[in-house]
């Protein structure tokens, strides 16, 4: 099925729902140029998790991001009645308005939404509340939990701090939800929306949210950073945990252009699907390779005119194979540039496919692929052309990301270059 | 002399429920209405479960509604140490 169809796009009119800021919590990289220039440097952030004593966990390395300090980002009001995580989804959005040279205040209420990807919601402050309930009683436990844990509490948070009172919500769906979001985003906007702040962060590094994460058993246990993660690789084990995240500002690409905004790029595709149940005995079927496709139509777009795929990249073997088997299906094997820019920064979850979006803009921006670090020899079944430790320059004009959350979730999204700037009075 | 002060709130406030962003906790704050200052009910509760946990005492949840200020907190919290108030 590859190249073979040339459909007409749906989604190439005037409003089309295009990305016009950006906003980085990333371990190799607070900010957005910080973050990329990590990136394409091939640094990595991640190490031996420094947050709590890991001797005792079976998973010790993480991408954790160290040198935040919620002080200098939110309000000290906030900072007491919101998790950890929330403090890196504000930080993010505050960077992303301000990258789209958004003022919130002068747009109208209603037609501002928040809509944001959470996976582990605030476990850090719950954990200090549980052991606050233990070890001196319920009256100790902070009215403030009742709050902070919740996933919604960073959508909620960014929509009262900047007074965007549209239709806000919270997807849950793990990696996958990055995604979704974005494509809410798109959806809310093709409707009444005139401004949507999407994205995603987690932050689920205290011991409580570790263990959670555990029993999925698909964590490495490896102690060294610089082989814990090694997606597509013959030497995989599993992937390192991460926080951070990024959020976006999506309006329409009129608006923008009549407010004199370059976007980065148009959100042109998605498709989500979901796998069926393992039947015991029987290998792992996956509806990835649908999702992929369905994303494609939806763009209008061709399989040989995208220039980059964005991997999952899980680091379990079995879901590896699964990934690279969907891709190659489609492209053709090493028939399309694959990348995981993740091996830098550890899985962040719902975090994880905001950032990998962020990137994939900034591919698009930039006419270059971010590395993979680490890989060396790929894994029999792997047929993949995995763009190494250093980038590659190339344009990039349709770059396509996929995340997979636990459980189930695929989502694909596609990402094309802006048409038009405001320059050329379009 | 009052077992409870405007300093005590201002610490238990800062401590417990942040710091505001527009007003300067240290300024005369007495009668500015905790609203005004951006704590809302759940920091107000924060307070009372702070002031029960380190002066011993008791405050009902709807108290809070007679602390709309500071001053009204102070009032109230020494009317509970003198005795003077049930339940």
């Amino acid at each position: 099925m590859s190249g073979s169809r040339r459909v007409q796009a749906p989604d190439q009119g005037p409003d089309r729902v295009v990305v016009t800021g950006i906003g980085v919590i990333a371990p190799n990289g607070l900010g957005t140029e910080a973050y990329w220039s990590a990136t394409l440097d091939g640094k990595s952030g991640i190490t031996r998790i420094t947050r709590f004593d890991p001797e005792r966990y079976p998973v010790r390395v993480a991408g954790q991001v160290a040198e935040f300090d919620a002080t200098e980002h939110v309000p000290s009001r906030l900072i007491v009645q919101t998790d950890h995580w929330t403090h890196l989804g504000i930080a993010a959005a505050d960077q992303a308005l301000a990258d789209a040279g958004i003022t919130p205040a002068e747009l109208p209420e209603y037609e501002m939404a928040v809509v944001t990807a959470s996976s582990s919601g605030g476990t850090e402050f719950g954990q200090r509340e549980i052991e606050r309930l233990w070890s001196k009683g319920p009256g100790f436990v902070g009215a403030y939990q009742s709050i902070a844990w919740f996933y919604a509490a960073t959508t909620g948070q960014i929509s009262i701090r900047h007074g965007m009172r549209g239709p806000c919500g919270v997807i849950c769906s793990e990696q996958a939800g990055g995604l979704d979001v974005a494509a809410q985003a798109r959806r809310l906007l093709r409707d009444d929306a005139t401004l949507v702040v999407t994205g995603g962060a987690d932050a689920s590094l205290c011991p409580y949210g570790l263990v959670a994460q555990l029993s999925t058993g698909q964590l490495s246990g490896r102690d060294d950073p610089g082989t814990a993660y090694l997606p597509f690789d013959v030497a995989a084990c599993g992937y390192v945990p991460g926080e951070g995240g990024a959020m976006l500002v999506t309006e329409r690409e009129q608006a923008a252009l009549a407010r004199g905004r370059s976007p980065y790029g148009v959100i042109a595709g998605y498709a989500a699907t979901f796998d069926p149940r393992p039947v015991p005995g029987e290998p792992p079927r996956s509806n990835l390779g649908r999702a992929i496709i369905a994303a494609l139509d939806d763009a209008g777009l061709a399989a040989d005119q995208v220039d980059v795929v964005f991997a999952d990249a899980s680091g379990v073997p079995e879901r590896d194979r699964q990934e690279a088997t969907a891709i190659s299906a489609i492209f053709g094997p090493f028939g399309v540039p694959v990348t995981a820019p993740k091996t830098m920064t550890g899985r962040l979850y719902a975090g994880g496919a905001a950032l990998d979006l962020a990137a994939a803009l900034l591919a698009i921006r930039d006419g270059v692929i971010p590395p993979t670090i680490g890989v060396i020899a790929q894994a029999p079944g792997c047929d993949l052309d995995l763009v190494g430790g250093t980038p590659r320059e190339t344009p990039v004009r349709n770059a396509l990301v996929i995340a997979r959350g636990h459980g189930g979730f695929n989502a694909v999204l596609l990402v094309t270059a802006p048409r038009s700037t405001p320059g050329n009075g379009e | 002399m009052p077992m409870f002060t405007l300093d005590d709130v201002r610490r238990i406030m800062r401590s417990c429920a942040g710091v505001p962003d527009a007003v300067d906790l240290n300024s005369d704050i007495a009668d500015v209405p905790f609203a005004d200052m951006g704590y809302d009910s759940l920091a107000m509760l924060e307070m009372a479960a702070h002031v029960q946990q380190e002066f011993g005492i008791r405050i009902p949840d709807d108290a809070v509604e007679e602390m709309k200020t500071p001053q009204e907190a102070v009032d109230y919290v020494n009317r509970r140490f003198a005795g003077e108030l049930q339940g």
